[in-house]
């Protein structure tokens, strides 16, 4: 298991290496001049805009500035501007353009806000996806069943971001069923407006995600009841709840659970939709802006942050795995 | 079941109980599964009983209603999915109706099931102990470390070497044949009185098979409980029952003792069944015959005698009868003990000048001369291989 670990960390240090490569690539060898976006169009003159890529750094060759970036991440890399000087301790994921800021400084602030809302989702979407799931499967073919099925159909059907702007529209702006949207700091502002502010962001995560888990959670529920060792667990004589709950589930939980890593990993590295229709700004906010203002070092910073989280969520999902099925031996 | 049985259980079903009967009877039971495509006919009509101590083999190929008729005595099935009536009586208490707290202390309590495949059967989660302690704990009130404690024993019991370490143990981490001891343990653990092995032995090594039929039936020498053992295998039946039924397409086409069944059948349908048996023994003149065709379909069983398709011997049946009319399982020439469903008229003679040749060629003056006797001795059976 211990090596299994080791291994797998050091793919997923190359994943990584790869994936900052593959961004210093697009962004470099794209189609877009990063400096140009700096550079007001009506006054952008060949000396202006030469100045701008002087002051970011542009000009030196690229494997250069790609080897600084790496090395700010190891090492720390502090930022001198003329008399400016940003500190950048390691990891250092570099200075803004746009907001000539620290950017891991930056992030950790954000974070906060993108983590409460991940959280706060899949409180909501995990046991309301499981629940619906194990109770169709349960009622298989019954008309509460197919009721469950079928409106899963529907909205998961609906484009999500429709259906989140279309709530934020309706139940905030025009009919103010929920509160104003927005991040309020949990320690700062108290959990009351910190809840408040997210609830309806919740509510619309939970709904697109637990429709989802609930039609994953039914398949894999019916495929499990179906299995011998379920009919031997009847045959013992136990009652149908601990048939349904410690036979039955504890199997059909396997596949939900490498899902929901996942799935949770994606949340915390920034909802783009959920952030931007509900103001909260996060990881998955900032990312956007980063992108419209090509903004390097934020951009490269998120899409790192984005795949450590999901290579983490990888590597923990195989050893739960582990924990949960005895058979697997890692 | 005989005339003066069956009104005795008529007067005593009102009080529910009726311990003076077989510990099994199972009376006209029909089991039948609505599906979107129709109605599938599972099992039709079956009655058969089982006497604390005795053994009943029930034969017939997939499909042919074996298990189906063993999981309604667990009440196993979908109630809401499956049409079932007639009756089944355990220990005098009618099956059919219970609720679902009443099945639950009757399964694996009084009735206990091993399955076919032990890997698919345990839970691979659980280990074997806990999945044993489990089972205990269902029917007896006792702490978690007195239910380890039995499974230790119960394991020991079935022969798993080092009990107390391989308690732990996964199922995964145990051979084919230990995962079946492990099943029967498991079984054993409530004292079953009625004991159902499901094709027990059919996922296992040939070596391993004799060693679990060996231990089934130490034990049932230890426990004197009934078992019913569901299987294709003639040799499996031959080595365990005293009873044999031999089921096609949900109905019995054959019934009696075990013995008497196998040297004398009087049904092409086992006929066919015992000519598929490779002989290890027999000369190289003998010859496997496969019985042609395929099971019926259960949605749309044939009419008249649901064997016919596949009958070699429907010709010797005068006008259409086989296609039209189902023949009534009743008694044939060798006694009351003898039931078959079947319209030719001597089968015993067209057994033993046609069939027999074609496949033990042996054994023809065998079954030649004991013919004469067997109608004899066939009344004469022992209150232990009799039917209640």
């Amino acid at each position: 298991m211990f090596g299994y670990v080791i291994r797998r960390l050091v793919s997923g240090f190359l994943v990584l290496i790869a994936t900052s490569v593959a961004v210093f690539a697009l962004f470099f060898y794209g189609p877009t001049d990063p400096a140009l976006a700096y550079c007001p169009e009506t006054r952008c003159t060949p000396e202006r805009l030469e100045l701008i890529r002087d002051s970011l750094g542009l000009e030196r060759p690229v494997v250069q500035q790609y080897g600084d970036y790496m090395k700010g991440i190891v090492a720390g890399n502090d930022f001198e501007a003329g008399s400016i000087v940003i500190p950048c301790d390691a990891p250092c994921l570099g200075v803004s353009f746009k907001l000539r800021v620290n950017v891991t400084d930056y992030l950790l602030e954000r974070f906060p806000a993108t983590l409460s809302l991940a959280l706060g989702g899949a409180a909501i979407f995990l046991p309301m996806g499981l629940t619906m799931g194990v109770f169709a499967a349960r009622r298989r073919g019954t008309f509460s069943d197919k009721a469950i099925v079928s409106s899963a159909l529907v909205i998961n059907a609906i484009p999500y971001y429709l259906l989140a702007l279309l709530a934020y529209l309706y139940l905030i702006s025009a009919w103010e069923v929920f509160p104003e949207s927005g991040y309020f700091p949990l320690l700062e502002d108290g959990p009351v407006a910190w809840a408040k502010g997210l609830l309806l962001a919740w509510v619309m995560l939970g709904i697109a995600y637990s429709t989802q888990y609930a039609r994953f959670s039914r398949g894999s529920m019916i495929e499990s009841m179906g299995e011998d060792y379920v009919r031997t667990a009847r045959a013992k004589g136990l009652s149908d709840r601990v048939v349904t709950f410690k036979h039955a589930l504890r199997s059909a939980i396997v596949p939900v659970v490498t899902i929901f890593g996942l799935d949770f990993a994606y949340l915390i590295a920034g909802t783009f939709f959920t952030e931007k229709i509900f103001g909260i700004q996060g990881i998955g906010l900032t990312a956007l802006d980063a992108i419209f203002t090509k903004d390097l070092p934020l951009i490269s910073a998120t899409v790192l942050i984005g795949a450590t989280f999901i290579v983490a969520a990888n590597i923990i999902v195989d050893v739960v795995y582990s924990m949960i099925d005895p058979r697997v031996r890692l | 079941m005989s005339e003066p049985d069956f009104l005795a259980t008529q007067a005593t079903r009102e009080e529910g109980l009726d311990r003076t009967g077989p510990y099994l009877s199972v009376d006209n039971l029909t089991v039948r599964f609505p599906t979107a495509d129709g109605t599938v006919q599972a099992v039709t009509d079956l009655s058969y009983s089982l006497e604390l101590g005795g053994t009943l083999g029930i034969v017939g190929e997939s499909g042919s209603g074996k298990s189906v008729s063993s999981m309604a005595i667990m009440g196993l099935h979908d109630m809401r999915r499956t049409e079932m009536s007639g009756s089944i009586r355990v220990g005098g208490r009618e099956v059919i109706g219970l609720s679902n707290n009443q099945l639950q202390e009757l399964r694996g309590g009084e009735v206990a099931m091993i399955f076919q495949d032990p890997l698919t059967s345990l839970h691979p989660f659980y280990s074997i102990g806990a999945q044993i302690a489990e089972a205990y704990r269902a029917h007896n009130k006792v702490s978690k470390a007195k239910a380890k404690a039995k499974a230790v024993e119960m394991l020991d019991r079935v022969g798993i070497p080092q009990a107390r370490s391989r308690v732990d143990d996964y199922p995964h981490q145990f051979s084919g044949g230990m995962r079946q001891r492990a099943m029967i343990a498991m079984a054993l653990s409530n004292d079953p009185k009625l004991l159902i092995a499901d094709e027990p032995t059919t996922a296992l090594d040939v070596t391993v098979q004799a060693q679990i039929l060996d231990l089934l039936q130490d034990l049932q020498r230890d426990f004197n409980s009934a078992i019913i053992i569901i299987t294709h295998d003639l040799g499996v039946v031959a080595e365990m029952a005293d009873q044999v039924l031999v089921m096609y397409a949900g109905q019995a086409v054959e019934h009696g003792p075990c013995k008497e069944l196998l040297v004398h059948p009087e049904m092409p349908y086992t006929w066919g069944l015992l000519s598929s048996v490779p002989d290890v023994t027999a000369s190289t003149e003998a010859r496997l015959l496969p019985i042609p065709g395929n099971p019926p379909s259960l949605l749309h069983p044939p009419d008249g005698c649901p064997f016919h398709p596949r009958c070699t011997h429907r010709d010797k049946v005068p006008g259409d009868l086989c296609r039209t009319e189902l023949p009534l399982l009743v008694q044939g020439k060798r006694g009351p003990e003898h039931l078959k469903r079947c319209h030719l008229a001597d089968p015993d003679m067209i057994y033993a000048t046609e069939v027999l040749p074609e496949i033990a060629p042996d054994l023809v003056d065998l079954v030649l001369g004991d013919g004469i006797e067997g109608s004899h001795s066939a009344g004469a059976t022992g209150p232990d291989e009799g039917r209640g």
